[in-house]
């Protein structure tokens, strides 16, 4: 926690001076709790380097520039003679139990190593592929709900046109109720007006009918009996001329 | 490359002078809460470097348990002495 603080206050700081006591090289990170990163780093491939399983290769790196390749195994024998010789290392019976215990665990490490490694691999692997299915078929999914929404938001152009077309149905529609309804008015009163025309037809006709009857009724009632038999001595008279002048002309 | 001035304390034990030393030791935490966090930072370490990774060799387990060979032999070393095959060495 102070290291933070030191953090801050350091970085507002200029020191311009040569290094001396107290200060330290940018390069060597601070006692600090590491960020939280999102998302998170991969795993490291392989882990720290140790050589012969025991031993990490940060020593062998160590003693390389004061004492080459061989340093830490002239180290390591100079300890072991120094341990046996000033028996802080006491060779009794545990020694030979640990002797034959570390063979036959050396043994079936370097027999059995890389099939187990590779078991455990394998079991990563499947957890692994198993994740990556499902990160998969989210992905497929949200792609194609992506492609849907494009697919929506593209019928949601064409909606002006459908909006055209049924306003156009709509104008139809009225347009043609407005046509009909003007039919109707049209007939009716057409109706109507020939209604008054066979009813004033009706009139005229009724009238001429019993003027033309009552004058006949009253001519031939006016025709007296006298005058009947006047009517028809002419009548017969004339009759007779003609039937002269017929045989006169038929004779000729 | 900006060298900031930095308190002892929280120099990292391999950048501390050998003067320093006392002083370094003086200024930690040890506290239970500083000793159990110091625990668990160097688990973290050890773990983050040998174990949880893809391809871990046998060194992560082996150094563990050498480690815990040589600590038991350390603690039963007032017992061992006995068998010591010469008295004067």
């Amino acid at each position: 926690m102070l290291s933070r603080l030191v953090l801050v206050s350091g970085s507002a700081l200029k020191g311009s001076g040569p290094l001396g006591a107290g200060l330290v090289h940018a390069s060597r990170s601070l006692h600090t709790s590491s960020q939280s990163l999102a998302p998170v780093p991969p795993l490291p491939e392989k882990g720290g380097k140790v050589r012969h399983g025991l031993f990490p290769e940060e020593l062998f790196q160590l003693l390389y520039p004061k004492t080459g390749v061989t340093g830490p195994y002239m180290l390591g024998t100079g300890l072991l003679v120094y341990l046996l010789s000033k028996e802080i290392y006491v060779i009794n019976h545990e020694t030979i139990a640990a002797i034959s215990i570390g063979s036959v665990i050396v043994y079936a490490v370097k027999k059995f190593g890389p099939s187990v490694a590779a078991f455990a691999d394998k079991l990563n692997d499947d957890k692994v592929a198993k994740a990556q299915e499902v990160k998969d078929l989210a992905m497929t999914n949200l792609v194609q709900a992506i492609e849907d929404e494009k697919k929506e938001q593209w019928r949601t152009e064409g909606r002006s046109m459908l909006f055209d077309a049924k306003r156009n149905n709509v104008a139809m529609l009225l347009e043609t109720n407005y046509r009909e309804r003007l039919h109707t008015v049209t007939n009716e009163v057409k109706r109507r007006l020939d209604y008054q025309i066979a009813l004033q037809n009706l009139h005229r006709q009724m009238e001429q009918e019993h003027m033309i009857r009552w004058v006949e009724k009253s001519v031939v009632g006016s025709i007296t009996p006298q005058q009947e038999k006047e009517s028809i001595a002419k009548c017969i008279t004339d009759l007779k001329a003609l039937a002269k002048a017929t045989q006169a002309k038929a004779a000729v | 490359m900006a060298d900031r001035p930095v308190p002892v304390v929280d120099k990292r034990l391999m950048d501390v002078k050998l003067g320093e030393l006392g002083t370094w030791l003086g200024g930690r935490d040890f506290t239970p809460n500083g000793l159990i966090s110091a625990v668990r930072r160097g688990h973290d370490r050890y773990y983050n470097k040998y174990i949880n990774v893809k391809k871990g060799g046998i060194g992560g387990l082996a150094m563990l348990l050498a480690g815990y060979v040589v600590l038991s032999y350390v603690w039963e070393y007032d017992h061992i002495k006995h068998d010591r095959w010469r008295k004067y060495h």
